[in-house]
């Protein structure tokens, strides 16, 4: 097996007993991007010297007897929402092009400390405003498991590069399922840990209330990993929980013995696609045979994609609208030229800078914010969201987790909904619920469609409770593969 | 006949190490452009803030010392605005629930004593400053960031006196409680006014105009006036008041439309996600009342009462905390005159504080010995025009009054055997003068008095002397 082909922990082991060197598993990455990202264009850049010289800084403290960090030489590839100082950010959009972010996100920080070698920025819808990175203004990324079709979105360079080996880990950013999603469409495992499990500093925001940190890797064990590194409360993000981050790479594989699973009736309607369908039922009885327990239950709100859809976006909208109202040409980032005024200057700026989804939003997010709106838009929707919120207590209160598919289909053709806002919205029906709650969920793949295509199902659970995710995820991992 | 009616809007900015919301350096003034931001205060993608918990404490305080109500449960929000001197494009703000609520400050208009409601008092982040120069503009970010606090008044204020009034209040208590400089020529505070005016009694109000640009306590005055008047003439010429926001021009003395209600902003506020609410226990809020230095009132009527001072004087020493601190300081030495110190502090001391352009914890002049000086001059040592020359030395070298006194030969002659051959020398070179006085016109005694005292180089006792003018001219 090529180096480049391990997970995290495959590779540590052999780190750690010398038989590889962060360099040589540096190499295999880097070769792999250079062999396949022309097709699949998962990354914006690549910091080949950077991740060379990473991984040499790893291997001498190997060498040295020192603690290489527990993801000690394991290449990351990163979201490029994220800043990382002194490189580019360019969260997909012409806007920042050229902008060179002047601090490391607090992940980028916790994952040095851990070790990890860095190895570049990963494509994205721009601002993570999309499901699919065909918003991304440096082109689409094409689904590894067949090119003809998308990655996901809006972290689909990530899954797309863990999927096709061009890493061994990614991170990416979930505000209405922009990890789940494209995990599930390239068939590697996506977390989206509590809202707060991990910092926001540094993550370009798109919907601050919602938007949340998590890995993108090979099995669930890598993503135990993943997120040991990177949780934990950070000073400079308030909204970060201050709670013990536990030992995920010692619990994920306890078992699942007595724990109760939740169906809810809402989350398979009889429209639902049959592959889908399918995989989802084949999983729950495959948790079932594990020791846990089936409860059906109902989610009158938080099941429902009508709620959940128009509340996500309006609030996600909403908070967009003034987070993305500081890319004005003044400071940093894209400038228009030949601007006459004030005015001029701010219009060309970002009528040059922004794409078209991303204009839509903030159009949309104004107005919604508007007076004699915001009534009926935003704080209905933050009503509904408590709702939500409520529904999901109710159901965890008689089970453990919720077990729910994660998409209403497989991957589907580049180009098939850039037409429709609408039907691209729909893709998100069953993942933004989490994002609203603030509740933890983790994307397994569970399954190929006949075309090949992977399907996944998700695991919701309360919240801080990402542990019990982990063990059912590797619960589903096993069952699917012997192991 | 009719009446203004004006409600206040006071930013202050209060005095904090590190910026509202990240640990930037909040000193501003004079400082060499954007040296004092970071990712945070300039708005970089990623970047969040984090809240400043001094800010928030010295912003209960006033709260507290306003008489409001320290809300348990308060929020901040985005108010949505785009300039290039706010690097978000939304300022934090609090809209909904602001920290503090409900309360009000007694302001003394020609001896009447009103209260002026507070509405609310909240906390938020001040703007970076525009630069114009030379067909472009600079951005200094130094600004941006540091925290404001916001006063907001009711509309229960009368007249150009009142809001004046109220503004010097507000700059007391802040300055009381060190939460601000309190400076309006540094922009520390910062000031505008609701204005409408209406027939005296009526009971709708008149539409309001809203005035900014008041950099100055003058310019609070001046503008009220103006509107005033304008809006009076517009009414008795037919016309109608419109609601429009006005800027005061300091150098033409009248306000100039920036926009009407018809283009005013729709600010978008909505709860700031980045930043959780701001809860506050009863055990916080009463850590803040006990930190709470004695208020301007309080401290006042216990001067009145301890000391008994005149209320004038008791006004002029509790204007500013430190003054009052150092009057307690002089007299708790004892024998110390409490009426005497008032008058050495309220007259020959700012006097010079005023001269000098200095402030009381500035000055040479220390407590001792300026109860000091007094005591000499109740025991007679010396007298009050020499008092007041010792006075100017210890101001300017500092230094004990007595050592003064003795070092220089200050001290006054009282000795009848000493001043018994001067007066006598006085009387024999100016008979003229004692000729008119022994024709019963006492007038030129007091010439005779100031020779005595020229050739004593000021230091007779001028009680002794008269006592013997008078009997060696036999007029008693």
């Amino acid at each position: 097996m090529a180096l480049n082909e391990l997970t995290a922990h495959e590779l540590k082991t052999l780190l750690d007993r010398g038989e590889v060197s962060a360099h040589e598993a540096t190499t295999a990455v880097l070769e792999r991007i250079e062999a396949t990202d022309d097709t699949l264009n998962a990354f914006i850049s690549v910091d080949a010297e950077g991740a060379l010289s990473q991984a040499a800084a790893a291997d001498r403290r190997r060498a040295a007897g020192e603690d290489p960090g527990m993801l000690g030489g394991v290449p990351v590839a990163l979201k490029d929402l994220l800043c990382v100082a002194g490189g580019h950010t360019t969260c997909g959009s012409r806007m920042l092009e050229n902008y060179i972010a002047p601090y490391d996100a607090t992940v980028v920080s916790r994952l040095r400390q851990a070790g990890a070698v860095i190895i570049g920025k990963t494509n994205l819808d721009e601002f993570a405003m999309g499901s699919s990175t065909e918003s991304s203004y440096y082109g689409v990324t094409r689904n590894p498991h067949d090119n003809s079709r998308v990655a996901g979105g809006s972290s689909g360079g990530s899954a797309a590069a863990v999927a096709a080996d061009q890493t061994i880990l990614a991170i990416g950013s979930d505000t209405g399922g922009s990890v789940r999603q494209p995990a599930a469409y390239c068939g590697v495992v996506g977390l989206k840990p509590t809202y707060g499990r991990v910092s926001r500093y540094g993550l370009t925001a798109y919907a601050s209330s919602l938007d949340q940190i998590g890995p993108l890797t090979k099995d669930v064990q890598d993503a135990a990993w993943t997120l040991e590194a990177i949780a934990g409360h950070d000073r400079f993000d308030s909204t970060s929980i201050q709670a013990q981050v536990p030992a995920y790479s010692q619990s994920f594989n306890r078992g699942i013995k007595g724990m109760r699973i939740g169906l809810a009736r809402e989350h398979l309607p009889p429209e639902l696609d049959d592959r889908i369908a399918a995989v989802t039922r084949q999983a729950a009885l495959s948790l079932e045979h594990c020791g846990a327990e089936l409860v059906d239950l109902e989610l009158p709100v938080a099941g429902r994609g009508e709620y959940c859809l128009s509340s996500f976006y309006l609030i996600a909208m909403g908070e967009s609208s003034a987070n993305l109202a500081r890319y004005d040409g003044v400071k940093y980032g894209h400038r228009a030229h030949g601007a006459t005024d004030l005015q001029s200057m701010y219009q060309n700026t970002r009528n040059q800078g922004f794409g078209d989804e991303v204009k839509r939003r903030i159009i949309l997010g104004t107005y919604v914010l508007s007076a004699g709106y915001y009534d009926a838009y935003y704080l209905k929707a933050q009503q509904v969201r408590t709702l939500i919120r409520r529904d999901f207590e109710q159901a965890f209160a008689r089970c453990d987790a919720l077990l729910a598919p994660v998409t209403p289909g497989p991957a589907f053709r580049i180009g098939e909904k850039t037409d429709d806002p609408l039907q691209m919205y729909l893709t998100d029906i069953y993942t933004v619920a989490v994002n609203l709650a603030g509740i933890p969920a983790i994307s397994v793949p569970c399954g190929l469609s006949a075309e090949g295509l992977p399907i996944s199902v998700q695991l919701l659970g309360p919240p801080l409770q990402e542990e019990k995710l982990l063990q059912l995820g590797h619960a589903l991992e096993c069952s699917a593969r012997p192991c | 006949m009719y009446e203004t009616v004006i409600g206040m809007e006071v930013h202050v900015e209060l005095q904090t190490r590190s910026k509202m919301f990240c640990g930037c350096s909040a000193d501003h003034f004079q400082v060499a452009a954007n040296r004092h931001i970071c990712p945070v205060c300039t708005s970089h993608p990623g970047s969040l803030p984090v809240m400043n918990g001094r800010a928030v404490e010295l912003a209960a305080m006033t709260g507290i010392a306003l008489h409001c109500q320290v809300n348990p449960h308060s929020v901040f929000a985005r108010k949505n605005y785009v300039y290039p001197d706010l690097p978000k494009g939304y300022q934090v703000s609090q809209y909904e629930l602001p920290l503090c609520s409900d309360g009000w400050v007694e302001i003394t208009v020609e001896g009447q004593t009103k209260r002026i409601g507070v509405v609310r008092v909240h906390l938020e982040e001040d703007t970076g400053k525009l630069i114009h120069s030379g067909g472009s503009s600079l951005i200094d970010y130094n600004r941006a960031g540091v925290p404001l606090m916001e006063i907001v008044s009711d509309s229960s204020i009368r007249s150009a006196e009142e809001a004046y009034q109220y503004l010097l209040k507000i700059r007391q208590i802040v300055r009381y409680l060190s939460a601000s400089t309190g400076d309006m020529e540094k922009g520390a505070m910062r000031c505008e006014a609701n204005i409408s005016v209406r027939e005296a009694g009526a009971a709708a109000y008149g539409t309001k105009v809203e005035v900014k640009n008041l950099n100055s306590f003058r310019a609070v005055r001046n503008a009220v006036d103006y509107e005033t008047r304008r809006q009076i003439a517009l009414i008795e010429t037919g016309g109608t008041v419109r609601q429009v926001t006005v800027g005061w021009d300091e150098p033409s003395g009248t306000t100039r439309e920036q926009r009407s209600k018809e283009s005013s902003e729709d600010y978008r506020y909505f709860p700031e996600p980045d930043l959780l609410a701001i809860n506050l226990d009863e055990k916080w809020i009463q850590a803040r009342q006990a930190e709470l230095p004695e208020l301007p009132e309080p401290l006042t009527a216990r001067l009145e009462a301890e000391y008994g001072l005149r209320r004038q004087d008791v006004a002029l020493l509790t204007e500013d905390r430190e003054i009052a601190a150092f009057f307690e300081a002089v007299v708790q030495h004892p024998g110390t005159d409490p009426r005497q110190a008032a008058n050495w502090i309220t007259g020959e001391l700012f006097r010079r504080l005023k001269q000098d352009n200095t402030d009381i914890g500035a000055t040479k002049v220390t407590p001792a010995a300026l109860a000091d000086l007094i005591a000499l001059v109740a025991g007679g040592s010396i007298n009050q025009n020499v008092a007041r020359d010792v006075l100017g030395i210890l101001w300017a070298e500092g230094g004990s009054a007595s050592a003064v006194v003795e070092s220089r030969g200050l001290a006054q002659i009282s000795d009848t055997g000493e001043l018994d051959s001067v007066v006598a020398e006085v009387i024999a070179t100016h008979e003229e003068v004692v000729e008119r006085i022994r024709q019963g016109n006492p007038k030129p005694l007091q010439f005779l008095m100031g020779q005595v005292m020229q050739a004593t180089r000021g230091k007779a006792n001028p009680q002794t002397v008269t006592e013997l003018l008078k009997r060696q001219l036999g007029l008693e």
